[in-house]
């Protein structure tokens, strides 16, 4: 596999921005004052294990869910202040690609990808097919506007995916769970594909993902989310050195069982209240 | 209790939202898709001919066998031209209408929505920058508002068909002397009377369909609970607004 460009130079602009964040549902708080910065040019891969809260952060970047504190800046714009508008211009400069692929399966794969150009451009018909059998022979698709996503193989529908959220040549790219549900060779591919997709579009790209391999191999920057807080960010060079434990647990696929005090745990078991 | 009012209000946002689309859209250059009007149109209005005209036709002949027995103890079984005009009219084609595409339509918006929900299409349309209410409600709300008093037209031609057969047969009429009296007897009053119920009922399905679609929670099997719910509480909402409505109208 090539080996991740050179992390973007110290100086580049930065175009994620979120500090502070605070993010609940209901009463119960899922990230607590999580900071990220993310240069232009970068892929930054966000980890954590299942309800690290990183599939949270990842919907309050996309602005489908709203933070209860704090701030998200996405290309200089406070996405928690803009209004509709302004918030549907910002959103035809981001591409996002979800973990199911999220493809309408009432349309074609070729119907799919246009759709983010038919909604936003006023160009002919033509011009858009054109882009749109572009980007599926990016992402490795040719041949395939015909179909029914119901007819393509998992890592079909991923890439697929990839080139609806790409069609539109935005400078960022979300891309929640790459390697979910794919055998290791097609994961593989994936990762290939992310890197290309940088050095071909220049995007800036957030990859939110759980998988350790996929994750040192694309990213200049990691960002790891333990319990809604951020843990550790920097280079995968750094988190490989790092001594912290939970994250060393995280490296080594360590189960993290917190001690258990052994008259707690037979009062929830017998339901006595912790004072009693 | 809560729930319910918490229903109502979202079913209220979202008929304000898809009203806001109609209008406003063409201007913010998001109009909302008159392809995806048709296309609806055609699924609860055109593919619903068949079953409407079966069902209104077999009510229609169910009231005039009922009507001219009932009237026949009292010797005034020509009057059922009277019953059966007013009962197709103004009460079964919109009522039968209403009950086959909740469950025909209704059902299968929230199903489809549903499913649009659980598999993120929803928050991919959001991202994309489609606003899912203009995108996908708007029309369903358009359609319904057209096609079920559409429906109801039908429903009352046959109904009154399955009923004038049956009474021309059994009373020696010609069916155009049937239809001749029933046109004597019906006035504009109770053909709109039951063409507004059924532009509320069809609003009713788009809402009941839209907002227990829209709010699927807990994978194929939350789908399957919004279907059921969205046919259960559709029917019911009809039926008792048509008793609300009936009782004003006609006192």
């Amino acid at each position: 596999m090539s080996a991740p460009a050179p992390v973007p130079h110290e100086a580049a602009e930065i175009v994620i921005e979120v500090s502070d964040l605070c993010v609940s549902y209901g009463r119960h708080e899922v990230l607590h004052d999580v900071h990220l910065q993310v240069r232009r040019g970068e892929i930054m891969v966000v980890m954590g294990g299942s309800g690290s809260g990183k599939s949270t952060l990842l919907r309050a970047l996309l602005g489908l869910q709203s933070p209860s504190r704090g701030c998200i800046r996405l290309l200089g714009q406070d996405i928690t202040r803009l209004g509709e508008h302004a918030m549907h211009e910002l959103r035809t400069r981001m591409g996002v690609a979800f973990q199911g692929g999220a493809l309408f399966n009432s349309m074609t794969v070729g119907d799919n990808i246009l759709l983010p150009l038919r909604e936003h451009t006023r160009l002919d018909e033509n011009t858009m097919r054109i882009m749109m059998r572009m980007k599926l022979a990016l992402v490795g698709l040719s041949g395939c506007e015909d179909l029914m996503p119901a007819q393509l193989s998992g890592g079909m529908i991923k890439r697929a995916a990839l080139a609806r959220a790409i069609v539109m040549d935005p400078p960022l790219l979300f891309f929640d769970e790459p390697s979910a549900g794919l055998d290791p060779v097609a994961s593989a591919q994936l990762d290939r594909l992310i890197l290309k997709l940088r050095r071909a579009l220049n995007m800036t790209i957030v990859v939110v993902t759980h998988e350790l391999e996929s994750a040192f191999a694309i990213a200049d920057r990691i960002t790891v989310l333990d319990r809604g807080r951020v843990l550790f960010t920097g280079t995968p060079d750094a988190l490989r050195r790092s001594e912290d434990r939970r994250i060393q647990d995280l490296l080594q696929r360590r189960a993290d069982i917190a001690p258990v005090d052994p008259e707690v745990y037979l009062d929830k078991l017998t339901g006595a209240p912790p004072d009693a | 209790m809560v729930r319910g009012l918490e229903e109502l209000g979202y079913a209220a946002s979202l008929l304000a939202e898809g009203c806001y689309w109609l209008v406003a859209g063409p201007r913010r250059r998001q109009p909302v898709q008159l392809r995806a009007v048709f296309r609806e149109a055609r699924d609860i209005g055109v593919n619903a001919i068949p079953i409407t005209a079966v069902l209104t036709f077999t009510v229609g002949m169910m009231l005039a066998i009922q009507g001219i027995e009932t009237l026949r103890t009292f010797g005034a079984e020509a009057q059922v031209v009277l019953g059966i005009a007013l009962s197709i009219t103004r009460e079964f084609a919109c009522l039968i209408v209403a009950i086959v595409v909740a469950g025909r339509s209704g059902s299968a918006v929230a199903a489809r929505i549903g499913t649009m929900v659980e598999n993120q299409e929803i928050d991919a349309l959001r991202v994309i920058g489609i606003n899912p209410v203009r995108h996908l409600a708007a029309p369903v709300i358009i359609a319904m508002l057209v096609m079920v008093p559409a429906l109801t037209v039908l429903g009352d031609i046959t109904g009154l068909l399955g009923g004038g057969i049956y009474a021309a047969m059994e009373m020696d009429l010609g069916l155009g002397v049937y239809a001749e009296r029933s046109l004597d007897v019906l006035q504009a009053r109770d053909i709109l009377q039951g063409l507004f119920k059924s532009v509320v009922f069809g609003l009713i399905i788009a809402l009941v369909g839209l907002i227990n679609g829209f709010q699927v929670r807990g994978g194929a099997e939350g789908v399957g609970r919004a279907t059921t719910r969205s046919v259960v509480m559709a029917i019911s909402l009809i039926l008792v607004t048509d008793l609300i409505f009936t009782w004003f109208m006609n006192r």
